[in-house]
């Protein structure tokens, strides 16, 4: 090649050295730039190699998927044939299999409920946020029955549904509980405030399984013996009570967050109070509020799990119940890595929605 | 004011009603169609779930007895899986008419907590698994030894008193539960595991080599296990307490679910006939059907064959009768006489 001659100063931008770019230069710049990340890279690597292949070998090289005992499972990896046979019971615990259909239908319409809610470029949103509206009646009767369809105790619920159950209710209620809670705890009325400051302060001084030992136990004390009043119920009642005395304090640290202004500026438009809270504080405060919100759903969907305490079958409680099975004892690992999955799967999920909604919200006040 | 007196009112009358109505267990179960029983949420051969999503166990087949002995019919029970800290409760409150939960008969829980224990269905103790390879045959033995223990437990303090009383030195590892002990002990973090002998025989059954481990045989604590009920309604006491002791003695008197329907028409053995209905009126006593014998050992089994379906020598759990034999056969089992 012939060195073309240039004036000074018009010669053309060279490419940067290739050892600079794309994977290598990445590779050089991030794992390889001095003797002690080369030490740490090659350490981390074979790490990651051993658990990658001893997990590869246990989970599915080594595996047997299906059988119908322990006895059958002779690879020497795990035993998923568990998991395979007591899949329904681990999604629907007791829910009669002949009507397992209506869980599924429940579910679906979960999703399609939720699409509006989560998304705003959803073609016919109007009428599917009026069927969002509509859902939660829908899913009792699906779940429990009425109107033709055959009633289910809610003592047959478990597994992944009670979760859900749980999960989805405990969210969908305590979220506007816990907003009005927010503003009851900032508000000027003395009496209001007292209320919501005692309310708060109560149910975040006493552990989530003390007031499920209450709604278990001591609330049939209360009541006339003979009236039952449902376990679940009772169950959703405190999960919900929790879980919005939470999401207040998140609320309250948004609020709190704006400045005094934007209320004043408010008011010498003439806005009255809930006409500010809605249109202009709630906006901006739940909006910088949103990861500790959906950190405390996720929170709240994980603490589902400790209705195994009071003998209700969540997944956990299904595995220890299937576990205690001759035909099946000895196999946790298999049950609390399948009970992980799905649980990893529901909360990744929302962690990953939180991050879309910041992203879409973000109007250059964050760094 | 008038209307919360009137209200205040109608809630005190509606308490009292249906305090009233409680006083017979039976007649409430008649009414509603079914048995409400506590069973446990998994201990193996105990109670579990099979794969169609049923209880089973040794326990639960004490609730399908007395389901089988009040209807006739074995399937009517409803299920209410209890944890060690809500069993109770359930049974107080009315929640379950009777607890079947592999639960520790003791003086305080008859006494203090307000429950009678109608009568002991499996007698259990407190031992210790240990490898073959510590070379110990005994647990006096194991001075300085690591044992995993479940904590908050009456084995906890049974092991504390144990040693103190013979003078050696042990190295607790707490552990939560069952499962986690088990795969502790399998880890080699504890030298010993200790819990009631049956729940170390289940687990035993689990290990990929059971020759490797032993069961020293020291027992050093009395378990006696058994269903139980709500003080103060002795007929409803009487019904489950009769329908274990059906169990156990149609073992005695060698009548099983094979050979029931055969011996129901009448047989030499008195004992039998009053059993089984064809001679005397036991069943009118007790206010059942007259089958109602006939239905547990036809549809559950008498005392022997629920043992081996669940618990037996031919289960993976593999237990030997021992304590739990006939006094017959050297056992503890001994049910008073049906006449």
């Amino acid at each position: 090649m012939a060195d073309a001659t240039y004036q000074p100063g018009q010669h053309p931008d060279l490419p940067p050295p290739p050892s600079t770019t794309g994977v290598v230069g990445w590779v050089r710049n991030n794992l390889l730039s001095s003797p002690l990340n080369i030490f740490l890279t090659v350490v981390s690597g074979l790490l990651v190699y051993f658990v990658a292949t001893s997990v590869y070998e246990w989970g599915f090289a080594n595996a047997d998927f299906s059988g119908a005992s322990r006895q059958d499972c002779t690879s020497g990896g795990a035993c998923w044939a568990l998991i395979n046979v007591r899949f329904g019971q681990f999604i629907y615990g007791f829910y009669p299999e002949a009507q397992r259909w209506r869980v599924n239908l429940a579910f679906v319409g979960l999703v399609v409920a939720l699409w509006p809610l989560l998304f705003d470029n959803v073609p016919a949103r109007k009428q599917l946020l009026w069927y969002a509206g509509a859902y939660p009646i829908i899913a009792f009767v699906l779940l429990l029955g009425g109107f033709g369809l055959e009633s289910v105790e809610t003592a047959k619920f478990g597994g992944f549904l009670l979760t859900m159950v749980i999960g989805v209710t405990g969210i969908a209620v305590s979220l506007p509980l816990g907003i009005v809670l927010a503003l009851g705890r900032r508000s000027d009325m003395l009496f209001i405030r007292t209320i919501c400051i005692g309310f708060i302060e109560f149910i975040r001084g006493v552990p989530l399984i003390t007031l499920l030992f209450v709604a278990s136990t001591l609330l049939s004390f209360f009541l006339p013996p003979g009236t039952t009043f449902n376990l679940l119920l009772r169950v959703l009642i405190m999960v919900t009570l929790f879980s919005s005395a939470y999401l207040a304090e998140v609320v309250r640290g948004g609020l709190q967050a704006i400045p005094v202004g934007q209320r004043e500026a408010a008011e010498s438009l003439g806005l009255g109070y809930w006409r500010t809270m809605y249109l202009i504080i709630l906006p901006q405060a739940l909006k910088i509020s949103i990861p500790g919100i959906v950190n405390s759903f996720i929170g709240l969907f994980k603490d589902t799990t400790l209705v195994a305490i009071i003998g209700l079958l969540d997944p956990l409680g299904i595995g220890r119940a299937a576990l205690a099975d001759t035909k099946w004892q000895g196999l946790s690992s298999e049950v609390y890595v399948f009970v992980a999955v799905l649980f990893f799967i529901f909360s990744f999920g929302m962690s990953r929605y939180s991050l879309y909604l910041e992203k879409k919200l973000e109007v250059g006040h964050a760094s | 004011m008038k209307k919360v007196i009137g209200v205040l009112a109608a809630a005190a009358s509606v308490t009292v009603l249906s305090v009233g109505a409680t006083a017979g267990t039976l007649d409430d179960i008649r009414a509603k169609g079914f048995l409400q029983c506590g069973v446990s949420t998994g201990v193996p051969g105990f109670g579990f779930t099979d794969d169609a999503g049923n209880w089973q166990g040794f326990d639960p087949a004490v609730c399908q007895a007395v389901a089988a002995a009040v209807f006739g019919d074995s399937s009517k029970v409803k299920y209410t899986p209890t944890t060690g800290k809500t069993r109770f409760e359930a049974l107080k409150s009315g929640e379950i008419d009777m607890l079947a939960r592999n639960t520790t008969w003791t003086f305080s829980r008859d006494v203090d907590l307000g429950l009678t224990f109608v009568g002991v269905n499996y007698y259990d103790g407190q031992g210790f698994i240990g490898r073959k390879s510590l070379g110990i045959s005994s647990a006096k033995e194991l001075d300085g030894a690591s044992i995993c223990i479940q904590t908050g437990t009456t084995t906890e303090l049974n092991l504390a008193d144990y040693f103190r009383i013979n003078g050696i030195s042990y190295e607790p590892v707490p552990i939560e539960t069952n499962e986690e002990a088990r795969t502790n002990y399998v880890a080699d973090r504890c030298d010993v595991y200790t819990t009631d002998a049956s729940g170390l025989a289940a687990t035993r059954s689990t290990f990929e080599d059971p020759d490797a481990h032993v069961i020293f045989p020291e027992i050093i604590s009395k378990e006696p296990l058994g269903p139980l009920v709500r003080q103060g309604d002795d007929q409803w006491a009487d019904v489950v307490r009769w329908t274990l002791n059906v169990m156990i003695n149609a073992e005695e008197y060698g009548v099983s679910s094979a050979n029931v329907d055969e011996l129901r028409g009448g047989s030499d053995n008195p004992e039998i006939n009053r059993m089984l209905g064809s001679e005397g009126n036991l069943n009118e006593m007790i206010g059942l059907d007259k089958d109602w014998a006939y239905n547990i050992i036809k549809q559950v089994g008498n005392y022997g064959e629920v043992f081996e379906r669940f618990l037996g020598v031919n289960t993976p759990i593999g237990l030997e009768r021992g304590l739990n034999a006939l006094y017959t056969d050297g056992g503890l089992l001994y049910a008073p006489p049906m006449r």
